[in-house]
């Protein structure tokens, strides 16, 4: 048992992924109490009201990431809320804008009036700082080359006083510079979804208030599709997520035992 | 769905297993993915800085500068010049230039970040951990509330213990940290549970594509 060899386990947790995916498991899923304050933040802006999203992952973590934006956008989109897309990251623009169009074409949504995507600045720093002076002298165009004082949404925004609230979808520390230079400088509200790696180093945030709500991961982007009631990939992998999960357990306990009886043995 | 589209699924496919056969063993398909992928994502990168970075903060603006003459446009030059300095390292007589543009960006980056980091990750986060025993006071918060607030206290006492070496590890001082090493390794275990769940949720995402966008055996 100790010199199993490794490709077995891969085989395994290749079984556990395909075998609930062929056939189609549903699992049911709850709501954590960071995903409903998310929820009900957005819920209680009226409409006409503005959010800024900023796309901060690339594609190794479009997997947890994409289906929870997909979600906020639906429900942006379904309550007249404006939304103002960025990226920090600068492997995402194509990523967040195929995603923007997808949904804006699902929900009839008018880029320039209920969306505009502003794309890619480098130096994050200096991006979130100067857009709490003007976002105009950081993004003078947007994603398309559009001046910014032809695009009607942005005609009354100039600064984070005009945005309601700002939702970083991070794979990396960006979130901790929209909370540092957004959050306490400018006084910006902030909420927030993460991949799983950095979840941990969230949850002060969440509880001092600097963060307004926090998906994380998978699981966040299936609570939060199953609030919005948007079901989509989000419910579906976390269904698949829940045996591998069941056969990491497992195998973990296996090892252990396993592990026990040969240092008796030997011992 | 259009041809270039039916390209792109295959090729992806083919790049993702390629990558997942490193899982067998090393070999030709994986490397050539692996250096694919590194090469593609820093020029990609570089082009992207180049056209939203360099061109509207630099270039444009000097371009405006010098067809229209306009005097006040010419102090864009000063940062163009102090960036320019950071090329001054391939010259190996010129290389102490770079001192310059280095002492400048440390600067004016501590400044900036000191007084909000000190804000943002001390004081709120002291703020956040001693202000839930103000609700207790009140009478706002209690049962389970209580018992989190004890614990986060303890946790944050006892594993700044553990870091406090000016002190020997004896006694009440060994226990307290002894706690703390506790607190940390329940907080590792937390984070390495969650890195599973991200990790896994990217095999999920690929299994999900080569099974529906590609071999169309799911919907």
């Amino acid at each position: 048992m100790p010199n199993i060899d490794r490709r077995i386990v891969f085989i395994l947790v290749a079984l556990a992924v395909i075998i609930p995916m062929l056939l189609s498991v549903n699992l049911p899923v709850s709501v954590s109490e960071p995903t409903q304050k998310f929820y009900d933040y957005v819920e209680a802006l009226p409409a006409g009201s503005t959010i800024m999203i900023a796309f901060d992952y690339g594609p190794s973590s479009l997997a947890e990431l994409n289906p929870m934006a997909k979600a906020l956008l639906k429900q942006c989109f379904d309550r007249d809320i404006r939304v103002i897309a960025i990226t920090l990251v600068v492997d995402a623009p194509t990523l967040a804008n195929a995603l923007i169009q997808e949904v804006a074409a699902e929900k009839e949504a008018v880029e320039g009036e209920d969306y505009v995507f502003l794309g890619f600045r480098p130096g994050p720093v200096q991006v979130i700082l100067g857009m709490g002076i003007d976002i105009a002298s950081v993004y003078d165009t947007d994603y398309n080359g559009t001046a910014i004082s032809e695009i009607p949404m942005m005609q009354n925004i100039t600064n984070y006083d005009q945005i309601d609230l700002l939702v970083d979808f991070a794979s990396s520390d960006t979130i901790e510079s929209w909370i540092i230079y957004a959050n306490d400088r400018y006084n910006q509200q902030i909420a927030a979804g993460v991949t799983g790696v950095i979840i941990a180093q969230m949850f002060p945030y969440l509880q001092t208030g600097q963060l307004v709500g926090l998906l994380s991961g998978i699981l966040g982007a299936a609570e939060y599709e199953n609030l919005v009631g948007a079901p989509a990939k989000g419910m579906q992998w976390i269904n698949v997520e829940s045996f591998v999960h069941l056969l990491i357990v497992i195998l973990v306990i296996i090892g252990n035992i396993t592990y026990f009886i040969y240092r008796t043995r030997e011992g | 769905m259009d041809f270039w589209s039916l390209i792109g699924i295959w090729v992806a496919a083919f790049l993702t297993l390629s990558i997942y056969s490193v899982l067998y063993r090393d070999n030709p398909f994986y490397r050539f993915a692996e250096h694919l992928f590194v090469g593609v994502s820093v020029g990609y990168g570089i082009v992207l800085s180049v056209y939203q970075g360099l061109v509207p903060f630099a270039l444009k603006p000097l371009w405006e500068t010098v067809t229209t003459g306009a005097p006040e446009g010419f102090i864009k030059l000063i940062p163009i010049c102090i960036g320019l300095l950071f090329f001054a390292r391939l010259s190996p007589r010129h290389t102490w230039l770079i001192r310059y543009p280095i002492a400048i960006l440390i600067g004016y980056g501590s400044g900036i970040a000191i007084p909000n980091v000190l804000r943002a990750n001390i004081f709120e986060q002291t703020r956040g951990t001693i202000a839930p025993f103000a609700e207790i006071a009140a009478g706002t918060l209690s049962g389970w509330g209580v018992v989190e607030a004890i614990l986060m206290v303890a946790g944050v006492i006892c594993t700044l213990t553990y870091f406090f070496f000016s002190v020997e590890h004896r006694g009440p001082v060994k226990w307290l940290s002894k706690v703390g090493i506790a607190f940390l390794m329940i907080g590792f275990g937390s984070a390495f549970g969650n890195t599973v769940m991200g990790r896994v949720a990217l095999l999920i995402q690929r299994v999900d594509f080569l099974l529906g966008d590609w071999l169309r055996i799911i919907s």
